[in-house]
């Protein structure tokens, strides 16, 4: 079990030195970096907005109910929100999604050329094909991921505002005013060190679970379910671990 | 010109090749014939580099093929094309991006001579007004005629088919047949086939090396099929009732 770890850690790493060696034509890869721009970040806008405007408005919702009666201001709805937001709902829920949703899609194609050996077509041509279908989603998700994790931040503070505005559990000054209170320009740095390291997680290892697959369709299944699975367990222990370096 | 003296390749404790000398000439239709389990596509993967032999050794004319490091080894496959046994054509692509893929990514021509060139292979292979389609929309025959005009499009100097007529009927797969012995000799391309069709045998075995269980059981010209002794290539040609009650009527009539 242990020397599976370090032989699958191993390869990972071989992986992604192959990845990251130069391209053989910058213009090629430009333009599947383009293509995954549009796959992972296009093609996530929806379900991500959808997210994050529930996600802001069941917390605004929850600190509404338990700071009812109590001697704290409810215009911390506002700044728990916001807060919430930024350090920990934006890029930790928003990254889980995706590496759900692109995470397995990244697999199941790559897994998908390995198997109708589109791979194998590449090699042959002298294409590095770590490379050439690697480290194009690398640089897309690098790119397009903190956009989306930034997106949810917004529309999960709008979700906020949605939830206890209109219903009137709030005025809209009392949320503002929250949104404005303790502004701490670090916390936003901290969303943007976890967006980076989760983009670069979700990726890398949907990429691996996916190029090195074998078999048949239970395979391919197998390994974009384990793109996500593996994903998730290290987006939350970097989570930690970023937490901990970040604010301690 | 490739040759190939004594490869071996064993996964784990099974011997798949015993030790395999041949050489695939020149501007030939070179076939690797054997039944299924016979080490067929192990050699082919060998020859292409996709697998390590266990030991042996690899010729490309005057070049060591496994000496050479990544990068001389990206350099050779640039002039080395192979069709798929499933064609192995990019989903995403038209047949058009397909057969200009190679092109867009080693050579730096305009997009004028790349699209004479796409045009160029494309009619090669007779398939002048698939360009716009993509791979799901034409039958399985076009399929692997776009795979060949992608393995030429490079003019390379080696050509490997895997199965280039599985799937498909008998009069399509000597369509293809004919079109990959025209395109090597018109080239003086290598080509290797790997395939377990009898009428490509019969029709463009220039060259044949029969493998049986990993070793070299045969070899020669499909003239000299008929005439062979050789059990293991006698049970494999006429592996078919059919074939074997043709012969047999054929021998007492006395006729060849």
């Amino acid at each position: 079990m242990k020397s599976n770890i370090f032989y699958s850690f191993g390869k990972y790493l071989g992986m992604l030195g192959q990845a990251f060696s130069r391209p053989e034509k910058i213009s090629m890869y430009w333009k599947e970096t383009l293509r995954q721009m549009d796959s992972i970040g296009v093609g996530s806008i929806v379900i991500v907005a959808l997210i994050a405007i529930f996600m802001g408005a069941v917390a605004a919702l929850q600190f509404a109910y338990q700071l009812d009666g109590q001697l704290i201001p409810m215009y911390y709805i506002g700044y728990i929100v916001r807060d919430l937001a930024i350090i920990e709902s934006a890029p930790t829920i928003t990254c889980l999604v995706l590496a759900g949703k692109v995470g397995s899609n990244i697999a199941a194609e790559i897994g998908g050329m390995r198997q109708k050996e589109h791979i194998d077509a590449m090699e042959i041509m002298g294409i590095n094909t770590a490379s050439y279908l690697i480290l194009p989603k690398v640089i897309a998700g690098l790119f397009v991921i903190p956009f989306l994790v930034t997106l949810a931040a917004a529309i999960a503070i709008l979700g906020g505002y949605l939830a206890t505005v209109p219903t009137g559990t709030l005025s809209d000054v009392d949320y503002i005013r929250g949104l404005r209170a303790y502004f701490v320009e670090y916390n936003v740095l901290m969303m943007y060190v976890k967006a980076y390291t989760f983009a670069f997680i979700l990726v890398t290892i949907s990429c691996f679970q996916g190029y090195y697959v074998k078999g048949g369709s239970i395979e391919l299944g197998k390994a974009s379910t384990n793109a996500v699975v593996f994903s998730n367990i290290l987006i939350l222990l970097s989570d930690y671990l970023i937490a901990v370096i970040l604010t301690v | 010109m490739i040759r190939i003296e004594n490869i071996k390749k064993s996964f784990g404790d099974v011997e798949v090749l015993k030790g395999i000398s041949h050489t695939f000439e020149a501007g030939k239709t070179n076939l690797i014939i054997g039944k299924s389990g016979a080490g067929k596509t192990v050699m082919l993967k060998i020859l292409v580099g996709l697998f390590a032999p266990t030991s042996g050794q690899i010729m490309y004319d005057e070049t060591d093929f496994l000496s050479l490091d990544k990068k001389q080894i990206r350099d050779l496959r640039m002039r080395v094309g192979m069709l798929f046994q499933g064609s192995a054509l990019f989903d995403s692509m038209t047949v058009e991006e397909n057969v200009r893929f190679p092109l867009d990514m080693f050579t730096n021509k305009t997009k004028k001579e790349k699209d004479m060139r796409v045009d160029y292979c494309l009619d090669r292979v007779g398939l002048e007004n698939a360009n716009k389609k993509y791979p799901s929309e034409i039958s399985g025959g076009m399929q692997k005629r776009v795979g060949i005009a992608r393995s030429i499009v490079l003019n390379p100097t080696y050509l490997f088919c895997d199965e280039p007529n599985s799937g498909l009927d008998p009069k399509t797969a000597l369509v293809i047949d004919e079109l990959i012995q025209d395109i090597t000799v018109e080239n003086n391309i290598t080509t290797v086939i790997n395939t377990h069709d009898m009428n490509s045998v019969m029709e463009i075995g220039e060259n044949i090396a029969l493998l049986h269980l990993g070793e070299l059981a045969w070899s020669g010209t499909k003239e000299e099929v008929l005439d062979s002794d050789n059990d293991i290539l006698q049970d494999f040609i006429f592996a078919s009732p059919f074939l074997k009650r043709l012969r047999d009527k054929a021998m007492q009539t006395g006729a060849k």
